[in-house]
């Protein structure tokens, strides 16, 4: 066991998790290697969403994952940073709007 | 920007880089041996399948300065093949029909002082001739103007590098100003008809990573040079060919002192194909150095590892020798069984 949440060694043994259930984890691999293959998008266009739902789900092996491989794909800092700028304004904008609700429910309650 | 080899550094050392590279810097390698890898395929020891390709390095000199040169050219290097050791080339493709292309290589080939004649004299040899052009040599200086309609003249196919469509990657590179001399060169071969259509102007680009990572899929990229380069510069070619990087001289400098080389030999290994093991390039090719020693490839060349038979220069050249020989073979060779496979010509699978 190690001390840490979070290995960056752990990445490389993802592909290990069909250990312990090799049929659902086979499904997700293959599954996984499909969306990502060039199609109505292409796979460098795949790449930098990918970043950007990284960094929205704050996934530490995914943003290590997609920052190499978008760059590798040739996208630029400023457009790789430009994407993580989109995932936040999601997040910001996903918290900002339940400012709505709690207006309707505060003019709800108020005198 | 010096080469390693005006700076002193210890990594101009061949002998000093093999090491580096078959033991790690701090003795701390726990790669699996290249041997061993080509032992499983029933690939060692590896040999030639015939030789098809004469590739002659012409010289060191170059006027760029790459930060991922496994040459270490430069401006400061003086190592340039004589006409006397041209002529020993000449013979040698004279008498070997078999060798049907030679590739001009560098430094900047066009640097040599006989760089002309050499190719004249090729060319009456009736072979097809490739030349590694820098692009920014057409540039460089008003009696280099002319080589697009030189190399149209004698229907050289023109390999250049471009290591990306855009100028920051590109000069990152290669040095400040690349990427637009680039440009303006590509341009310049264009107008007298290579890359064009029907012309038979033949003019391919090579991609290089700019950092410490592998190539992505040569078709894929090849698509998105061709329509950002037409897009934006009216400019056409005919293929790309996404090369890894080595990790020998500069670029094994760079991977050092980033602290990258671990990860860098990591990612080789891990990304190592059998298709492409089987079809390295160094099985069709011989490498000629400026002063007419012989190597399977020119990375081993730059690392100093002669051919391993008893003819090991020009003077001494014999097919059969050749042909019969063990290529050598090391960690770098990881470098061209990775992922798609790299060669000179590209990806191998």
């Amino acid at each position: 066991m190690t001390n840490s949440y979070y290995d960056p060694e752990d990445l490389k043994k993802f592909g290990a998790i069909g250990e312990f259930q090799k049929e659902l984890g086979d499904k997700f691999f293959g599954w996984y290697s499909e969306v990502f293959k060039d199609s109505a998008l292409s796979a460098r266009e795949k790449s930098l969403i990918a970043l950007a739902v990284s960094h929205a789900v704050q996934c530490p092996y995914c943003i290590d994952a997609y920052s190499s491989d978008a760059f590798e794909k040739g996208w630029s800092e400023s457009q790789m940073m430009e994407a993580v700028h989109v995932a936040a304004a999601i997040r910001g904008g996903a918290s900002l709007v339940h400012g709505v609700q709690m207006m309707n429910k505060v003019k709800e309650i108020a005198m | 920007m010096k080469s390693l080899k005006a700076q002193g550094n210890i990594l101009a050392d061949a002998n000093y880089q093999v090491d580096v590279l078959e033991h790690g810097k701090y003795d701390a390698c726990n790669l699996v041996p290249f041997q061993q890898k080509m032992e499983t395929l029933g690939l060692y020891p590896l040999k030639p399948t015939g030789m098809e390709i004469f590739q002659v390095n012409v010289g060191k000199m170059c006027n760029q300065v790459c930060k991922h040169c496994h040459v270490d050219a430069g401006p400061d290097r003086k190592e340039i093949m004589t006409r006397e050791t041209m002529q020993l080339c000449l013979d040698v493709i004279s008498n070997n029909p078999a060798l049907k292309t030679v590739d001009l290589t560098g430094g900047a080939p066009e640097l040599n002082p006989n760089f002309r004649w050499f190719v004249e004299e090729i060319k009456k040899l009736n072979r097809h001739i490739i030349n590694r052009c820098n692009l920014t040599i057409i540039l460089a200086n008003k009696k280099y103007y002319d080589l697009p309609e030189f190399f149209r003249q004698y229907h050289i196919e023109v390999i250049s590098s471009l290591p990306f469509y855009t100028q920051d990657r590109t000069d990152r590179q290669r040095g400040e100003g690349v990427f637009n001399d680039s440009i303006k060169a590509l341009q310049m071969l264009n107008d007298v008809g290579y890359g064009k259509c029907d012309t038979g102007l033949i003019l391919n680009l090579v991609y290089n990573p700019a950092g410490a990572f592998l190539p992505p899929a040569q078709i894929s990229l090849q698509k998105e040079y061709k329509e950002a380069l037409m897009k934006q510069y009216g400019i056409e070619f005919n293929n790309l060919y996404t090369i890894t990087n080595m990790p020998i001289s500069r670029y094994l400098d760079y991977l050092l002192t980033s602290e990258n080389y671990e990860k860098y030999m990591e990612k080789l290994v891990t990304a190592f194909n059998p298709a492409a093991a089987a079809g390295v390039m160094c099985r069709n090719t011989i490498s000629v150095g400026w002063d007419g020693y012989l190597y399977d490839c020119d990375f081993n060349q730059m690392l100093d590892l002669k051919v391993n038979c008893h003819g090991s220069h020009l003077s001494q050249l014999r097919v059969d020798d050749l042909n019969s020989r063990e290529i050598i073979i090391g960690q770098h060779c990881y470098g061209c069984t990775a992922g798609a496979g790299s060669s000179c010509g590209g990806a191998t699978t």
